[in-house]
């Protein structure tokens, strides 16, 4: 059977294909993988053209270590990454169910799709402002940076998977066990 | 505005490879992730170990032939500490990671199509709000983009080697306690 066709992979071989792509990351452009600098950049991009003076100082400051925000390796990669979880999905036909909520959302706030849009939009400013500051999420630090034994990393991750436990137990806890 | 087309197109390949991998791994699902937060499905802990082990042998073999260096960021004690909880506390109430929410929305999910605007505004706050946050980054100390072998004097293999080690052992007991991953609603 095509690998592509089948809706699930042992996580260890998808682990050790995640690891070998990092070599190759390293082995062709000498970069991590990464995901939300291009967030970064592409935002700094649309506010410049909307309101320049909001970006000037964190312009100066990038354009002090040398870097501009562009349409670069990883804003592909951002891009790659929608499109090989799309093949991926339609070919299995692993495709978005029919219930536009999670069950265990569901259980825990009711089925409306509204209430989980608004917590997925607020959830997701709150996770890329954390990433942002700490310049890295779980691909650029609780992957490449703990990889790389970066002493930002190490710390990073611990911190934010304390924080996620605490806030997922807090949100639905131990009876939300039974619903995922 | 852009990179070299090679690298545009080297980045394209890579992020496809790596779209795949997280689809297939599943954790490219709220369900998934939660299951890992509560404990109860350790799928994501699994992968990543996994992906952390492997990746660490190769990216220092190729730093020691000279192939690639070393690229991480500074450890600011506030950037990680606050960016940390504010990165766990988003993640556990959205569902979905950066990374695994693009995925998420190749997969047709409408919640993380929202949830990723959301992370395209929390990026422009970042941005808006750069000057704002500079008192608060600069009232703890920063080590510097510094690794741990290099901060302890040691050699980056023993750390490596001991990782491994580490991630092997861990990997074994859990897959001792969970042999199965339960059979997550999806």
């Amino acid at each position: 059977m095509n690998p592509l066709r089948m809706k699930v992979w042992s996580p260890y071989l998808v682990g050790a294909g995640i690891g070998v792509l990092s070599w190759l990351t390293f082995a062709t452009v000498d970069k991590p993988i990464g995901i939300t600098t291009a967030f970064e950049y592409s935002a700094a991009l649309t506010e410049q053209a909307v309101a320049p003076q909001v970006t000037q100082p964190y312009l100066e400051a990038k354009a002090k270590d040398g870097k501009v925000p562009k349409i670069d390796w990883e804003w592909m990669l951002v891009l790659g990454v929608l499109i090989g979880a799309y093949v991926s999905s339609k070919m299995s036909g692993d495709r978005a169910p029919e219930e536009k909520v999670p069950p265990l959302w569901g259980w825990r706030f009711g089925y409306s799709p509204g209430k989980r849009y608004v917590g997925a939009f607020l959830g997701g400013i709150i996770m890329m402002l954390g990433a942002r500051i700490a310049q890295g999420c779980t691909s650029g630090h609780a992957i490449s940076g703990i990889l790389q034994l970066a002493l930002s990393s190490w710390i990073f991750a611990p911190v934010m998977g304390v924080a996620g436990m605490a806030v997922a137990f807090l949100i639905y806890g131990k009876e939300g066990r039974s619903h995922v | 505005m852009f990179d070299e087309p090679l690298k545009l197109v080297l980045g394209l390949v890579t992020g496809i490879i790596f779209g795949v991998l997280l689809q297939k791994g599943q954790v490219a699902k709220f369900q998934k992730l939660m299951g890992q937060f509560l404990l109860k499905d350790f799928t994501v802990v699994k992968s990543m170990a996994t992906a952390i082990a492997v990746g660490t042998i190769g990216v220092h073999a190729l730093v020691a032939l000279g192939l690639a260096e070393i690229h991480i960021q500074t450890a600011s004690l506030a950037r990680v500490i606050v960016g940390g909880v504010l990165f766990g506390t988003g993640l556990a109430i959205f569902g979905l990671c950066p990374g695994t929410s693009v995925a998420a929305c190749g997969e047709g999910r409408r919640d993380a199509m929202i949830g990723v605007l959301g992370m395209f505004v929390g990026a422009g706050v970042y941005v808006a709000a750069f000057p704002a946050l500079q008192p608060m980054i600069k009232a703890m100390a920063d080590y510097g983009k510094v690794t741990l072998p290099q901060l302890t004097g040691t050699s980056p293999w023993l750390w490596v080697g001991g990782l491994v080690a580490l991630i092997i052992i861990a990997l074994a007991i859990i897959e001792r306690i969970h042999p199965k991953q339960p059979d997550t609603k999806l």
